[in-house]
């Protein structure tokens, strides 16, 4: 049996991970495009910005960059919305990370009024450690309506896989946003009483 | 879609089970709820073997040098290989006497999911995820072209999401502060371990994902390396400052 399971596992190369994704924060996913509009300016300022800068204020420098936000499977997780100095602690191998970006759509500026009318956006290309990604945003009516993924890694298997399965979700992932679609939660392990307060709890809920 | 919530081994199992019948719950075929009923029934056995709440299951009793190994149904032994083997990997962070009495659970749970998953499987319900007090392990797909997503709880913020792991046929496994505290120890110290908040362990089977995630708490910000050299599984981590890493697979 084992070894049937095995067989299946086999097949499944779709690990994904996706820092910092919030089911509260979908309800401000309104003011994210104020966000967007915003990092525009931040975002032509930074162009240019040449490969290979692995260091670690580099993701600093993105900051306004819109398309961050759809970076952070590439970001070795270092970053953390808490601010907690974990770069230095944890920034031994890859680029920096990108994870305290997702506070960029969040932050003051997401408060910003929206714009009207449609609008395409070109993010900075961002230095993964597979290679460089850019992507565009269209917003029309001051939301997002669409993501293009401009530019991604194709050197070895790995970055055709991330190139297959990764960025076809991260599409998905800026686009569905309102809806956090997680169909179960992992954690530390909950008794009964903890469950009731749980996701978890909440999800089997809304399957009933 | 049926859903099922199993109250057994002092937490909570979720399952849930996407075939495509259409039908609402209350109408799910015979097939669905005699699989449900066969995994539920195991997962009970299981308690009635492993458990370290029950004075008179075998495991207790084997703990307590009353019975011998050859006494105990022959899952027992299966269980204490599998720990002593994670015990040599993990260089004695994982081990099957934390605190030193005699407590698999950190493996047995996982295993115990698995083996459900397996029910459903042969049951010919390939599409399912069973979820086990927070270890959790997918089968097939979510629906037709869309992988499972499976939220990793934040242990610091209550309510949020730290992070979200996509895929079909995948073993997600989370050890932690959050819910019970800093329970896990460091054998080394005697200590319970506090650098991280949280780690998550993904892989091919959930009983090691479950042992590797116990193992990695109990050693901190060496499990990221230690989790690299692990074929296979890949790990993600909250440490108890609020930062974040994971290993390169992901």
């Amino acid at each position: 049996m084992r070894r049937a399971i095995l067989a299946v596992l086999a097949t499944a190369v779709g690990l994904v991970l996706l820092l910092s994704f919030k089911p509260h924060e979908m309800t401000a996913l309104a003011q994210r495009p104020a966000a967007v509009t915003q990092g525009d300016a931040g975002a032509t300022g930074g162009r240019g910005e040449g490969p290979g800068d692995g260091s670690l204020g580099r993701d600093r420098d993105h900051d306004d960059g819109h398309d961050d936000d759809d970076h952070d499977e590439f970001d070795d997780g270092d970053g953390d919305r808490l601010g907690g100095g974990s770069s230095g602690a944890a920034g031994s191998s890859g680029a920096s990370g990108a994870a305290d970006l997702t506070g960029s759509w969040t932050g003051p500026g997401a408060t910003a009024g929206a714009t009207s009318g449609e609008k395409t956006v070109t993010g900075d290309s961002a230095d993964t450690r597979w290679g460089p990604v850019q992507v565009a945003i269209v917003i029309s009516a001051g939301k997002m309506a669409g993501v293009k993924v401009l530019d991604a890694p194709a050197n070895n298997h790995r970055d055709i896989r991330i190139n297959n399965e990764a960025l076809p979700i991260l599409n998905e992932e800026a686009l569905s946003a309102r809806s956090a679609q997680i169909d179960t939660v992992s954690g530390a392990t909950y008794t009964s009483d903890g469950y009731i307060r749980s996701l978890q709890s909440a999800l089997d809920k809304a399957g009933l | 879609m049926t859903r099922h919530v199993e109250h057994v081994m002092g937490t909570v199992f979720s399952f849930d089970v996407r075939h495509d019948d259409g039908r609402h719950d209350d109408e799910a075929g015979p097939r669905v709820a005699a699989a449900l009923a066969e995994a539920v029934a195991w997962l009970h056995h299981v308690d009635a073997v492993f458990s370290t709440y029950k004075p008179g299951s075998p495991v207790s009793r084997l703990g307590r040098g009353e019975i011998t190994l050859a006494d105990c149904p022959p899952e027992v032994a299966d269980i204490l290989r599998m720990c002593e083997s994670v015990s040599r990997l993990s260089h004695g962070y994982f081990t099957a006497c934390p605190g030193g009495r005699l407590d698999p659970s950190a493996i047995v749970k996982g295993w115990a999911v698995d083996r459900a998953s397996v029910i459903l499987r042969e049951a010919g319900l390939p599409d399912h995820c069973v979820n086990g007090g927070g270890d959790v392990r997918l089968s097939g797909a979510a629906a037709p072209g869309r992988t499972w997503r499976v939220g990793v709880a934040h242990p610091l913020r209550p309510g949020d999401l730290a992070a979200v792991v996509s895929g079909h046929d995948l073993a997600v496994a989370t050890s932690g502060t959050a819910e019970r505290g800093a329970h896990v120890l460091d054998p080394h110290t005697g200590r319970p371990a506090t650098e991280l908040a949280s780690v998550t362990v993904i892989g091919p089977d959930l009983a090691l994902a479950d042992a590797y995630a116990t193992g990695a708490l109990a050693m901190g910000g060496a499990a990221r390396e230690w989790v690299e050299g692990l074929d296979g599984y890949e790990a993600f981590a909250v440490t108890a400052a609020g930062a974040t890493w994971h290993t390169s697979g992901l």
